[in-house]
């Protein structure tokens, strides 16, 4: 089989988590999971720690039994399957190489395991090692590179036995931002050329909403929402999900006729039947402008500049008006009008938002 | 002033050398002065107490089967302790601390009294199994536990033994291939010190094998001695000098990866 023959064969299974539980002991790590994955898809699944996404992978890599529940990998049911008969790649958290093999070593070792032979063997090896960018490498051993190119072998050993699944525990979490970003679509790079159905579990936002299709964000064992990035930042299904993605502000205000009064201005609701009624109203700080001086003028959005926040092209302003703070993101330009100490009026941009009625 | 605090740290670890090298070498020296005595004052240095060794057939026999015990006990041991303790910490941390309280327990109580535990058992063995002195390996194992525990226990801790394992089973490796290619090989060090210690431990054994009558090697060496003191004494420094040559192996041999490290210049991160 020539390997991009083997890459059509392998690319394209869909996965699916039905309703998976797992209890440890008093706690829940996964309460009633159930995912689809679309063949040659990247899920991301985030979230804080606790709430069950590491579970979830290693259920899938069969690291892990479930209580109840079914994990099928291309229509093939797997649950009962040991993990080292699962056909399932993995590249974990901590660094995983064997120390003993050098990069060339550790990459062959799986084919070894599934009966390749020697020549196929060292030529599937160099290929994969390519791919990542590390055929220079290929005799180092672990202490002998880098975190980032231990995790990218990782990622070359996983792959070289061409797994129907890709699975990536927080991959990149022990490497520092500047590697960590590079890597990030590195992988990114290599999952969509191979076209392997792939799992990425972060706690990381900004790497989730980068690098997926569709990220599902995870609390207490449970789906809060699944969809693409730009869905999940921008229609948040949850408070949890958009305090969790991205930063939101938390505004008292009141739903009234289907819509959340908030400082004076009415704003359009996601939730539908929404008891009417105090609500905490959760709008993003880009939704938040700066609509000129304060001066001498009164106003339930009118406040002190207390904090500006360089952040390159933007800027994070910090207003206190008086009985909240509220965050508001403006071009770095815009932002550079009111610093610290200045007086100014806020407008709140009419998204639908999000409000929490439980607080 | 840094450079005199060198000199003075350098001093120091000569002197700490120097006593320590006297402490172990001088009753060595003593003991091989001993065996090379004449029968008189007078008389000649001789090494026919050394050469008595290999002319004393129990005595060959004894060093003979306390060498086969030691190479016995030390794999028993190994096939024992490590899948148990491997599978501990993967799969049953929560069992660590009894077994290494099981493990340890040898150490707290006495020769004496472990042997008059086992004597029944080592009774029923010889009636119904065998009376070889090889039979001893079985007690050996309970008796080097602690010291091999504790040398297998440092080269677990000392690698990602789940992260490895875990790696390797993704890949497509049974348990036994887990062991075999990704732990053992890791600790590599670790396993050759346990071996070491069981050894050592092994060879200097004699309360068990006195008390259980049979003859190992420190039993042949206390009876020579009745007869030939010089003789137990050329013996006695043989097998302390054997012990030594297996430490030396142990510092110098024990430490592949570190020597790997060393000889290929180590690549800075990007």
């Amino acid at each position: 089989m020539s390997s991009s023959e083997a890459r059509e064969a392998r690319a394209g299974v869909e996965v699916r988590l039905e309703n998976l539980q797992r209890r440890y002991a008093a706690t829940t790590a996964l309460n009633g999971l159930s995912l689809t994955m679309a063949p040659g898809e990247l899920v991301a699944l985030l979230g804080p720690s606790g709430c069950g996404k590491t579970t979830a992978l290693r259920l899938l890599a069969g690291l892990e039994e479930a209580d109840s529940g079914r994990v099928i990998i291309a229509g093939r049911d797997v649950t009962n399957v040991p993990a080292n008969r699962r056909d399932v790649g993995m590249v974990f958290q901590a660094y995983s190489l064997f120390p003993h093999m050098t990069a060339r070593q550790n990459v062959e070792f799986g084919l070894q395991l599934h009966k390749v032979g020697p020549g196929e063997r060292r030529e599937r090896a160099g290929e994969v090692l390519e791919l990542v960018g590390l055929s220079a490498h290929a005799n180092k051993f672990a202490h002998q590179m880098s975190g980032g190119q231990q995790q990218r072998v990782a990622l070359a050993r996983a792959l070289a036995i061409r797994p129907k699944v890709l699975l990536l525990d927080e991959p990149l979490s022990a490497l520092d931002a500047k590697v960590r970003s590079r890597l990030r679509d590195e992988i990114r790079r290599v999952q969509l050329e191979v076209g392997i159905t792939t799992l990425f579990v972060t706690h990381d936002q900004e790497e989730a909403l980068a690098i997926a299709d569709r990220v599902g964000v995870m609390q207490a064992g449970k789906l809060e929402q699944l969809g693409p990035p730009m869905e999940i930042y921008s229609r948040p299904a949850t408070p949890f999900v958009a305090e969790f993605v991205g930063l939101t502000n938390r505004i008292p205000g009141e739903v009234k006729f289907g819509s959340v009064e908030v400082r004076g201005t009415q704003l359009p609701l996601v939730q539908k039947d929404v008891p009417t009624g105090p609500a905490v109203a959760l709008v993003r700080p880009e939704a938040v402008t700066i609509t000129g001086d304060g001066g001498m003028s009164d106003g339930p959005l009118v406040g002190t500049v207390i904090a500006v926040a360089f952040l390159g092209a933007t800027s994070r302003v910090t207003v206190d008006l008086g009985d909240i703070t509220v965050l508001a993101q403006l071009p770095t330009s815009a932002a550079a009008e009111h610093p610290a100490g200045t007086k100014v009026k806020l407008a709140l941009r009419p998204d639908p938002v999000l409000v929490d009625i439980h607080n | 002033m840094r450079r005199s605090r060198q000199i003075k740290l350098q001093v120091f670890r000569g002197i700490v050398f120097l006593v320590m090298g006297a402490f172990f070498l001088v009753p060595i020296a003593a003991m091989f002065e001993f065996s090379t005595r004449g029968n008189s004052v007078t008389a000649p240095r001789t090494l026919v107490a050394w050469t008595n060794i290999f002319k004393t057939p129990d005595l060959v026999d004894a060093i003979t089967a306390s060498l086969e015990l030691a190479v016995i006990t030390s794999v028993a041991m190994l096939v024992l302790l490590l899948p148990t303790m491997v599978w501990v910490r993967l799969r049953l941390p929560s069992l660590h601390r009894v077994v290494e309280f099981l493990c340890l327990l040898p150490i707290t109580i006495p020769a004496i009294a472990l042997v008059v535990g086992i004597f029944p058992i080592n009774r029923w063995m010889r009636i119904n199994i065998s009376d070889s002195i090889l039979m001893l390996s079985f007690f050996y194992v309970i008796l080097v536990m602690p010291y091999s525990y504790r040398a297998l226990d440092a080269g677990l801790a000392a690698i990602d033994i789940k992260t490895l394992s875990e790696a390797a089973r993704s890949l497509g490796a049974g348990w036994s291939t887990v062991m075999l290619r990704v732990i053992v090989p890791n600790m590599s060090s670790a396993i050759l010190n346990a071996s070491l210690l069981s050894v050592a431990v092994v060879l200097g054994e004699y309360t068990f094998a006195n008390l259980l009558t049979y003859e190992n090697l420190q039993v042949a060496i206390a009876y020579v001695g009745l007869v030939s003191a010089g003789t137990s004494i050329a013996v006695a420094v043989a097998s302390l000098l054997f012990a030594f040559v297996l430490l030396m192996i142990l510092s110098f041999v024990g430490r592949p990866r570190e020597r790997m490290a060393r000889a290929e210049e180590p690549i800075v991160p990007k």
